[in-house]
C-alpha cells in the first residue's frame, strides 16, 4: 500500500508541474486569440499589424548601450534622434525642428520641436545632454560610445581623462541644444539619426537606472512606436505611440518582433502566413532558397554599405610583397563567387569603399578576374623575391570563421589561385571568437572579414587602416601618405573637396592592396505583397514609421 | 534509507564541485573573451568592463568568488544580454523547456512502452515488425530532420499546426513530437527486449499454469519487471530533455534553456556557460538519484540500504 501511495504522489507531482507550466500559457493564449479575431473580422479595413523576425534577443534596448543591428532595428522604431533618415536616405529634422550650423561646420544649434515622451513628459534639450554624457561615462561601459567622439571632448571623457562637464554640448534652454564638434563633420546630421545619439528621458532614468531592462511604465521612448511587451528570448511587441509628434504618418498599429534564430523556420513561417517579412535587415533568409525565390520573382535585393574582403597579413612572407598581393587579388573571379555561392545579388568589389559612398566604385580600380595582369604581377613578385616558380613560394594559408558560406568562398578562391597562378593554398577554419582573436593578434596569413558602415561616409571604411596597430586593421599595413590624407579630410569643410581627398586615399590603399575586396553586401528579403513603405537605408537600417498594409 | 540518501547527496555535492571546477578552467582556456568582436573596444572601456565583471582579478580570486556566489544561487550577470542576469535566463527559460520536456517524455513513454509491449506480445508477427520499423526510424532519423518533416507536412501542407513559436498549446505539439521521437523508439526497443526476457521466465509459466489470464499476467507480472531498464533510462533522459534541446528550440523558435547551452559558448558568455552547466548538472545528478530510489519501489529485490547493490 505504502509503495502505491508514493507512486501516486510522485505522479501527482509531475502532473502539478505540468499544470503549473500550462497555466502560464493560457493568459497569452487568450490575448493572441483575441488579436487574430480582431484581424479577421473586417476584410475591407486591412489590419495594420506587422509581424517580423529579428533573429535574437537584442543586446540592450538602451540607446546608449546598444551596439548591434538587432537592438538598432528596435530602437529606430521606438526612439527618435535630432534627425531621422528619410525615405530617400537624407537626414531630415526630427526631434529638432530647425538646425543651423556655423560656417566652419563645428557648431550646430538645434531648435527642438514640441515633442513628448510616451509618458507625456516634454522632450527637452536636457534629455540629449543627459543621454550623451551617460553613454560617454566609462562607468556605464557603453561599447559604442566612440560613435560620439565627433563631439568636442567626448573621447577624453570616455577615456576617463576629463570630467563630463567638458563635453561640447549645452542645453541653452529647454528647447535649444548647442553642440560643439572636434572637427568639421559634414555627415554630422546623419550621425544624429544614429541610436547612440538618441535622447533618454532624464527624469525617468534618474529615478530608475534600470529603466531599459523591461517593457513597462518606465520604458519611456519618443519614437513612432512604444514598446508594450518584451518577453525575453521570445518576442517584442510595439504599438503605435499616440504621443508621437508625427503620429499621422504612422499607419501600423502594432508590430510583433519574434526571436527565431533559424533562417529555414523564418522562411517557412513567411510561406505559411505567420510572418509579413522574412530576411534582412530584420532577419535572415536561408542561402539555399535564394535562387528559387529570385527565379519566382519574389526576392527583393538592395545593396548596402558593406564590403566582404580578404585581409592580407602584410608582415608574413610572401604577402609582404605588394606584387604577390596584387597577383592574388587580380586572380579572383568575383562574379563567379557572387553568382554561384552567395546568390544574393551581391556586387563584385574591386574597391574598398561601397558604391553608395563613392559612386565610381561600382566599376572599381581594376578588372575582375584579370588573370593576365595577375600573372604579370606574380612574375614581378617572384623576381623581387628571387624565386623562379610559384611553387617555391612559402605556403599560403587562408583562414575563415566556421560557416558554410565562408567555406565555399574560401574553397573557390583556393581553386582560382591554384588554376590561375599555380599557387597552392591551405585552408584553415576556426570558431568565430577564436578566429577574431587570431586576426587581431596577427596570427594568420590571409583571412576573410566583412565591414559594414555605421553612417554613409567613406571614412567608415578607410579609417580602419589608419594605424598599423589600430584595433581593426589586422593587416599590419600603414602608409604615411594615406594617414596624412585622412587627417586632411578631417579638417576639410567643403564636402566635394573632402570626398576627393578620401578618393585619393582609397587609390593609395588599392594600389598597395592590403586587402582583396570580394563583394559588396546586399540585403535580401521577401515581404507580403500588400506591405508598403518599409524604408530600408543603404546602411542596412530599417524604419517602420511609414509602413502600412494596403 | 536516510543514511543512504545522505551519502548520495554528499557524493552529488562533490561531483558538482568537480564539474564547476572543470568547466571554470576549461572555459577560460578557450581563446577570445566575451568582448571579442569585429570592432575592437577602446582599452578604457575594456578595462571598465573587466572590472565590472571581475575579469581583472587573478584567476584564483575569480574562482573563489564564483564558488561563494554559486552557494548563494547567484550566477551573476550575463555578458551577452545587458541588464539580464543568468538567474533571469534560467527562470525564464527553464519552465518553457520543462513544459516541452515533460510533454515529450509523456509522449515517448506512452507510445514507446505501448509499441514495445505490442511487439513483445506479438513476437515475430507483423505487429512486431511494424513496431520495430517505427522504432528503427525513430532512432535513426535525427530530431532536426524529424522536426523539419513535421513542420513541412503538419504545418505548411496541411495547416494543422503553426510552423513555429511558443504561444499556445497547439504550438507545443510539433516540437514535443520531434523531441519525443528518438526516446520513444529507444523505449520501445528496451521494453520489447526486456518483455521478451521476462516472458521466458519460469514464474510466467507458473502464472499461466495457475490459470491466470493473458491480461493479468501482462499487467501484474510482465510489465512491472520489464520496465526496470526503462526506468533507469528515464533518469538521464529526463534530465537531458527537461533542460531543453538546442536543435529543437532553434528550429521552432522556443525561448527555452536549450539554446543557452550552445550559444553561451560561442558568445563566451562566461557566467551563462557556468550557470547553465551547474543547473544542468544539478538536475542530472538529482534525476539519477531519484531513479535509484525509484528502483527500490518498483523492485523490492533491490535494497538501497545494502550499499553495494544499491549503487
Amino acid at each position: 500500500m505504502k509503495k502505491r501511495l508514493s507512486v501516486f504522489f510522485s505522479m501527482l507531482l509531475v502532473l502539478s508541474m505540468f499544470l503549473t507550466a500550462c497555466g502560464g500559457f493560457n493568459k497569452e493564449d487568450k490575448a493572441s486569440n483575441e488579436s487574430t479575431k480582431k484581424g479577421d473580422s473586417k476584410k475591407s479595413d486591412v489590419p495594420q499589424e506587422m509581424r517580423v523576425n529579428i533573429n535574437s534577443e537584442p543586446f540592450s534596448l538602451n540607446p546608449g548601450l546598444a551596439n548591434d543591428a538587432t537592438s538598432g532595428g528596435v530602437l529606430l522604431q521606438t526612439f527618435e534622434g535630432l534627425t531621422r533618415i528619410d525615405k530617400d536616405g537624407k537626414p531630415q529634422p526630427a526631434m529638432a525642428e530647425k538646425i543651423t550650423h556655423s560656417d566652419d561646420l563645428k557648431t550646430y544649434t538645434f531648435k527642438l520641436r514640441d515633442a513628448k515622451w510616451t509618458n507625456g513628459d516634454p522632450v527637452t534639450a536636457e534629455d540629449f545632454v543627459y543621454a550623451w554624457k551617460w553613454a560617454l561615462d566609462p562607468k556605464n561601459e557603453s561599447q559604442y560610445a566612440y560613435q560620439l567622439y565627433y563631439v568636442k571632448g567626448a573621447q577624453a571623457i570616455n577615456e576617463g581623462k576629463a570630467g563630463a562637464d567638458t563635453l561640447g554640448i549645452k542645453a541653452v534652454d529647454d528647447k535649444t541644444l548647442e553642440v560643439q564638434l572636434e572637427n568639421p563633420t559634414p555627415y554630422f546630421l546623419e550621425l544624429t539619426a544614429f541610436y547612440t545619439y538618441f535622447p533618454v528621458n532624464h527624469t525617468v532614468a534618474a529615478k530608475n537606472p534600470k529603466w531599459y531592462a523591461e517593457a513597462g511604465a518606465d520604458y519611456v521612448s519618443n519614437g513612432p512606436f512604444k514598446m508594450t511587451g518584451w518577453s525575453h528570448q521570445d518576442k517584442i511587441t510595439l504599438e503605435k505611440n499616440d504621443q508621437y509628434w508625427d503620429k499621422d504618418s504612422v499607419k501600423l498599429t502594432k508590430v510583433e518582433m519574434y526571436m527565431i534564430n533559424d533562417p529555414n523556420t523564418e522562411l517557412s513561417m513567411f510561406d505559411n502566413g505567420e510572418l509579413d517579412w522574412a530576411g534582412s535587415p530584420f532577419g535572415t533568409l536561408p542561402t539555399d532558397a535564394l535562387k528559387q525565390l529570385k527565379d519566382d520573382g519574389k526576392l527583393n535585393v538592395k545593396p548596402i554599405a558593406g564590403t566582404y574582403w580578404f585581409k592580407f597579413n602584410t608582415e608574413k612572407p610572401p604577402l609582404n610583397n605588394v606584387n604577390i598581393r596584387k597577383a592574388l587579388s587580380y586572380a579572383i573571379n568575383r562574379q563567379a563567387i557572387v553568382d554561384n555561392i552567395t546568390q544574393g545579388g551581391q556586387i563584385p568589389a574591386m574597391a574598398a569603399v561601397p558604391p553608395s559612398m563613392i559612386k565610381e566604385n561600382k566599376k572599381g580600380y581594376y578588372k575582375d578576374n584579370d588573370v593576365e595582369k595577375a600573372k604579370e604581377y606574380l612574375k614581378k613578385g617572384l623576381e623581387e623575391l628571387g624565386l623562379k616558380d610559384a611553387k617555391d613560394l612559402p605556403p599560403i594559408t587562408v583562414s575563415y570563421n566556421t560557416s558554410e558560406a565562408h567555406q565555399k568562398i574560401a574553397q573557390a578562391i583556393q581553386d582560382m589561385w591554384k588554376s590561375n597562378l599555380g599557387i597552392d593554398v591551405k585552408l584553415d577554419n576556426a570558431e568565430w571568437k577564436v578566429y577574431i582573436d587570431k586576426l587581431h593578434k596577427g596570427d594568420y596569413m590571409v583571412g576573410r572579414m566583412g565591414w559594414l558602415g555605421d553612417f554613409n561616409d567613406p571614412i567608415n571604411f578607410l579609417e580602419l587602416f589608419r594605424d598599423k596597430n589600430g584595433g581593426n586593421n589586422d593587416t599590419k599595413w600603414e602608409n604615411p601618405e594615406f594617414k596624412q590624407l585622412l587627417a586632411d579630410s578631417a579638417k576639410e569643410s567643403d564636402a566635394s573637396k573632402r570626398l576627393d581627398i578620401l578618393k585619393k586615399a582609397e587609390a593609395i590603399f588599392m594600389d598597395e592592396m592590403p586587402v582583396a575586396p570580394i563583394y559588396f553586401y546586399t540585403n535580401v528579403w521577401v515581404k507580403k505583397d500588400n506591405l508598403k513603405d518599409v524604408v530600408t537605408s543603404g546602411l542596412g537600417d530599417v524604419q517602420l514609421k511609414w509602413a502600412h498594409f494596403e | 534509507m536516510a543514511k543512504y540518501i545522505t551519502k548520495r547527496l554528499l557524493y552529488l555535492l562533490f561531483s558538482l564541485y568537480l564539474i564547476i571546477t572543470a568547466t571554470f578552467f576549461l572555459m577560460r582556456l578557450a581563446p577570445g573573451n566575451p568582448f571579442t568582436g569585429e570592432k575592437q573596444l577602446p582599452p578604457e572601456i575594456q578595462a571598465s568592463l573587466n572590472e565590472h565583471y571581475g575579469l581583472n582579478k587573478p584567476w584564483y580570486v575569480q574562482y573563489g568568488d564564483y564558488l561563494v556566489k554559486i552557494a548563494h544561487w547567484d550566477f551573476g550577470p550575463s555578458f551577452k544580454y545587458n541588464s539580464r542576469t543568468v538567474n533571469d535566463l534560467i527562470n525564464d527559460g527553464f519552465p518553457v523547456s520543462l513544459f516541452l520536456g515533460v510533454e515529450a517524455i509523456l509522449i515517448a513513454l506512452a507510445l514507446g512502452t505501448l509499441l514495445g509491449i505490442i511487439a513483445a506480445l506479438k513476437h515475430n508477427k507483423w505487429q512486431d515488425y511494424g513496431a520495430m520499423i517505427i522504432a528503427v526510424l525513430g532512432i535513426s532519423v535525427p530530431s532536426f530532420i524529424m522536426a523539419t518533416v513535421l513542420q513541412y507536412f503538419l504545418a505548411i501542407k496541411w495547416h494543422i499546426f503553426p510552423v513555429a513559436r511558443w504561444d499556445s498549446f497547439m504550438h507545443t505539439i510539433l516540437p514535443a513530437l520531434a523531441l519525443a521521437s528518438t526516446p520513444m523508439a529507444f523505449i520501445a526497443r528496451l521494453t520489447r527486449s526486456s518483455m521478451l526476457e521476462v516472458l521466458a521466465n519460469d514464474y510466467i509459466r507458473t502464472a499461466k499454469s495457475k490459470g491466470l489470464g493473458q491480461t493479468a499476467i501482462t499487467i501484474k507480472h510482465t510489465i512491472r519487471n520489464a520496465l526496470l531498464p526503462v526506468v533507469s533510462y528515464m533518469g538521464p533522459l529526463s534530465a537531458g530533455i527537461v533542460t531543453g534541446s538546442f536543435v529543437i528550440e532553434k528550429i521552432f523558435g522556443i525561448p527555452g534553456l536549450g539554446s543557452h547551452f550552445v550559444m553561451s559558448i560561442s558568445n563566451r558568455d562566461y557566467t551563462v556557460i557556468m550557470g547553465v552547466t551547474v543547473f544542468y548538472s544539478i538536475i542530472l545528478l538529482s534525476a539519477i538519484l531519484l531513479v535509484d530510489i525509484a528502483y527500490g519501489f518498483i523492485d523490492p529485490r533491490i535494497k538501497l540500504t545494502s550499499g553495494k547493490k544499491g549503487e
